[in-house]
């Protein structure tokens, strides 16, 4: 399954894309994700330790399980305020 | 009430939306663009944020706040865009009967706003140069 995640701050600069598309395989976890993502952006190798996963627009752990529609982005460490 | 704007913040009509006779405290936070961090010149910030996911975050925090205090109402906006010195880029306003919980619910929101809602600063340095911040990654803030 193909699923698009966007990417904020210092991920969309490394990967130079707002959103990417990653092919994973069917009931892939956010930890496969992950390593896809690296996979693909070896540049985002050193901070994806640092990264949080959303899915659905909720912080998620790295087993959760992830659906074609999942609504997917990369969560640099947050600095509003 | 939550708010996620390009606009500049207007504090004064933050105060008038949650101003109450049932309120004996009004307490205002607001965050702004400061020039100098440690050695380094600011000057400008640009913030960016995930919007879906910034507003649902916001709703959460008011309403967990509402949970812990008892408070009259409660406001926050965060402004997106560039921002010059000076500028506010967030705003918090709590009224409430008694100052404390007004004092400690707002508090509470700028702490927790800044740990997990997903709004990004950027750095545009005066040397010309640019960084995002991200705490414990990158740069400290």
């Amino acid at each position: 399954m193909k699923v698009e995640v966007k990417l904020f701050a210092v991920a969309k600069q490394i990967a130079n894309a707002e959103s990417v598309a990653v092919e994973l395989a069917d009931r892939a976890t956010v930890g496969q994700l992950r390593d896809a993502l690296v996979a693909q952006f070896p540049g985002l190798a050193p901070v994806m330790s640092h990264i949080a996963v959303a899915v659905n627009a909720q912080y998620s752990a790295d087993d959760v399980i992830l659906t074609a529609d999942s609504e997917v982005a990369c969560i640099p460490p947050v600095s509003g305020g | 009430m939550i708010e996620l704007t390009n606009d500049p913040i207007d504090p004064t009509s933050l105060l008038q939306q949650v101003a109450s006779h049932q309120a004996g405290a009004v307490v205002l936070f607001l965050g702004t663009t400061r020039e100098f961090t440690g050695s380094r010149q600011t000057e400008s910030l640009d913030y960016e944020c995930y919007p879906e996911m910034a507003e649902k975050k916001l709703n959460e925090l008011e309403c967990e706040a509402r949970d812990r205090w008892s408070i009259v109402d409660c406001a926050i906006v965060h402004r997106l865009g560039q921002l010059g010195l000076g500028e506010a880029s967030v705003a918090i306003a709590v009224s409430s009967a008694h100052r404390k919980n007004a004092f400690q619910a707002g508090q509470w929101l700028i702490d927790t706003l800044k740990e997990v809602v997903p709004i990004w600063k950027k750095e545009n340095w005066a040397d010309g140069t640019t960084d995002w911040v991200h705490p414990g990654l990158t740069n400290e803030e």
